[in-house]
């Protein structure tokens, strides 16, 4: 295989870094090749998780191996997207047990994330749906490993942002759907404790449960949002007007990095304004198409472009049950008077935690929020933020991390020791290493 | 009309993306070629993918003498055939085979003997069912002889060339042979080579191929503009050429 030097970013463009990328066709040709490689799949991470000197991309490792449509079972090579996966078991009443906010990511990646979905608090989190994987250790031998085998290194592989091994295979279970629509409802907060009281009512809640805050709104307005909830609508009560089928709205694109002054106080307060009051005027229950329900960015190809050429990050952390509210309107209110206009603020609940090693959720409530990069004023404003989640016992998610330090990540995650341990076991020399591995002391190559 | 496309050399990313777009039109998938563990596994995308039929069986291109059997098993398995695209193609290392040392002759023998050699198994089968085709990948490196790839070029050639012949013989049968030359596309092939330029994706290359056969073109360029890329560098007088670094 011959090597392509490119320059490559996660999602949030920031940081960029050369790389040196493998991309392989065959199975037996993803493996260890090389000190120091990652796997990366499609680069939809926002910060370096999928960043290093030598990357595999895995992309064209995409194989659907299996699905069985009465036991609603899939086993795919990592390299498939959740949209593929989507457009096989949908139209065949089945669903992904746990989506992320993207379909746009490799199933490989779900994994090494284990990412989690609107509906974390009922069905936890990615990793909790895997039947098994299959694991490329650095030797090239290829391990079996779920709950019930090898269980310690499944449980640091999901969640291990990939320096466990390469992830070959995946299985898992769907759950079924009889139509590929939502029934979704609108519920507006005028404030953040409006918010946390429609979390917490379970009148309210719903299979899936997001809220889309205003984080431009202050003092008495601060925390207001739009909580949004939805099931699988149930076919049978589907209006007749809806395609049987199922159509979402169709896909544009941002054709180049807007200028950075596009996105400032004035135009997100705008916009914040409008979708306001246009999505809390939803108020009655109504049907939408899974794609938009899920994934609405999906529908803007390249929308971290709109962040112009400097990129963003994206902050996303969670915060224990007790002390949620206390931080996160310390988040944001920090956010707000640093004048930095957040376009995307997402607040949603999560439940219990998993065994995961480094797995990201716990019971609280998780805030994220994409912050322009245009300067190195970011750096100084994700620290404060660093310390009020602290504070409150939380961490950032590694998936969306361009900028936490060692000491920080491993006061947030307390079982990092354990998962190090593993890392020893079965990568001691450090061939698996990635930007984030040495930017948080997850592993550097010494061989 | 018959179902099933048999494609030969079906492991490359070009031939996977063809298979996958006749799938998508519901054709059942027989795949031939020399990698067990990678067949299955494409087989299987293109059954869950497509929910079609897709099998596969063991093809080695330098094996001649088994050709003619491998081809009536595939018929066995997949009950008739409707249209075969032969993809395989070697590039192997210019060097060796310029100076036709060890290792070179396979340049010639899979881009061209073996291609001829599965080629009239499946002719003589098409022509007797009076319908179907075949489509085989060329290249545009068999337009023009160049110092950089010109024994893959030569075999190339002779295969376009076969194909003419094959095009004229059929046509009374009322089988259709296509002769597609792609220019750079992005596969293992050509990834991180350097001075590339226009690639095409796979999955480009795959709905062109399929979508050639509700077209009358013979000899289909991909992406058409290296029709008009190759019909400069042919004008170009040999001796003129002969003095060019291409």
């Amino acid at each position: 295989m011959t090597t392509l030097i490119q320059p490559l970013s996660g999602w949030g463009r920031y940081p960029v870094e050369t790389c040196a990328t493998l991309r392989p066709e065959r199975y037996q040709d993803l493996r260890v090749t090389a000190p120091a490689q990652i796997a990366r799949g499609q680069g939809r991470s926002y910060g370096d998780a999928a960043l290093g000197k030598a990357v595999i991309l895995t992309e064209r490792v995409n194989r659907m191996l299996a699905f069985d449509s009465v036991a609603g079972t899939l086993r795919a090579e990592a390299g498939v997207t959740l949209a593929e996966i989507l457009e096989v078991i949908v139209p065949q009443g089945w669903f992904l047990p746990v989506t992320p906010g993207t379909r746009m990511v490799s199933l490989g990646g779900c994994v090494a994330a284990d990412v989690h979905g609107k509906n974390h608090h009922h069905v936890g989190a990615f990793s909790q749906h895997v039947i098994d994987i299959e694991l490329i250790l650095v030797d090239n031998t290829r391990v079996i490993c779920s709950a019930t085998e090898n269980s310690v290194l499944f449980w640091a592989t999901v969640g291990g942002m990939g320096l466990t091994g390469i992830i070959g295979e995946v299985s898992l279970r769907l759950i079924p759907i009889s139509s590929p629509y939502m029934q979704v409802c609108h519920h507006a907060a005028a404030d953040l404790a409006a918010t946390f009281a429609l979390f917490e009512n379970a009148a309210v809640d719903d299979a899936y449960s997001v809220a889309w805050i205003d984080c431009l709104a202050t003092k008495k307005q601060l925390g207001r949002s739009v909580l949004m909830t939805g099931h699988h609508a149930d076919k049978a009560i589907l209006p007749s007007r809806l395609p049987q089928s199922g159509k979402a709205k169709s896909v544009k694109s941002i054709p180049f990095d807007l200028p950075s002054a596009v996105l400032n106080p004035y135009t997100v307060q705008l916009f914040n304004q409008f979708y306001y009051h246009r999505e809390n005027s939803k108020t009655e229950p109504f049907f939408t198409h899974y794609q938009d329900y899920f994934y609405p960015l999906d529908a803007i190809n390249h929308w971290n472009r709109l962040y112009g050429k400097r990129g963003f990050v994206q902050y996303q952390c969670v915060i224990p049950t007790a002390g949620a509210f206390v931080a996160v309107t310390a988040l944001l209110k920090t956010l707000a008077a640093s004048r930095r206009p957040s376009f995307l603020a997402v607040l949603k609940k999560l439940g219990a935690q998993n065994q995961g090693l480094l797995s990201f959720p716990l019971a609280g409530y998780t805030l994220a929020l994409d912050i322009p990069m245009r300067d190195a004023g970011v750096l100084a404003l994700t620290r404060e933020l660093d310390a009020i989640v602290l504070a409150h016992g939380g961490r950032v998610y590694l998936a969306k991390d361009a900028v936490l330090t060692a000491q920080t990540f491993r006061k947030m995650y307390p079982r990092h020791a354990e998962w190090l341990q593993v890392k020893q076991t079965v990568d001691a020399e450090g061939r698996l290493v990635s930007s984030m591995s040495q930017r948080l002391g997850l592993g550097a190559y010494h061989g | 009309m018959g179902k099933t496309v048999m494609i030969v050399g079906a492991t490359s990313a070009i031939a996977r993306a063809t298979a996958a777009a006749f799938a998508a039109q519901g054709h059942d998938i027989y795949l031939a070629g020399r990698n067990a563990d990678e067949l299955a596994r494409i087989a299987a995308d293109l059954a869950v993918r497509y929910r079609v039929q897709a099998r596969w069986g063991l093809f080695v291109a330098e094996d001649l003498a088994v050709h003619g059997a491998f081809f009536t098993q595939a018929i066995a398995d997949m009950g008739e055939m409707h249209g075969v695209v032969l993809a395989m193609g070697y590039l192997g290392d210019q060097q060796a085979a310029r100076e036709f040392s060890v290792g070179g002759e396979a340049v010639i023998l899979v881009n061209f003997t073996a291609a001829v050699s599965i080629l009239s198994q499946c002719a003589r089968y098409l022509e007797a069912r009076k319908q179907g085709f075949i489509i085989a990948i060329s290249s545009v490196a068999g337009d023009r002889g160049r110092q950089s790839n010109y024994p893959y070029g030569a075999a190339k050639a002779g295969l376009s060339v076969y194909l003419q012949g094959l095009r004229n013989r059929l046509y009374p049968a009322g089988v259709r042979v296509i002769t597609v030359k792609p220019g750079f596309v992005d596969t293992a092939m050509t990834y991180g080579m350097a001075g590339l330029f226009l690639v095409a994706s796979p999955q480009y290359m795959g709905e062109r191929i399929v979508r050639a056969l509700s077209k009358s073109t013979d000899v289909v360029y991909l992406p058409w503009f290296w029709r008009y890329i190759m019909l400069i560098i042919k004008f170009i007088p040999e001796t003129v050429f002969k003095r060019l670094k291409l």
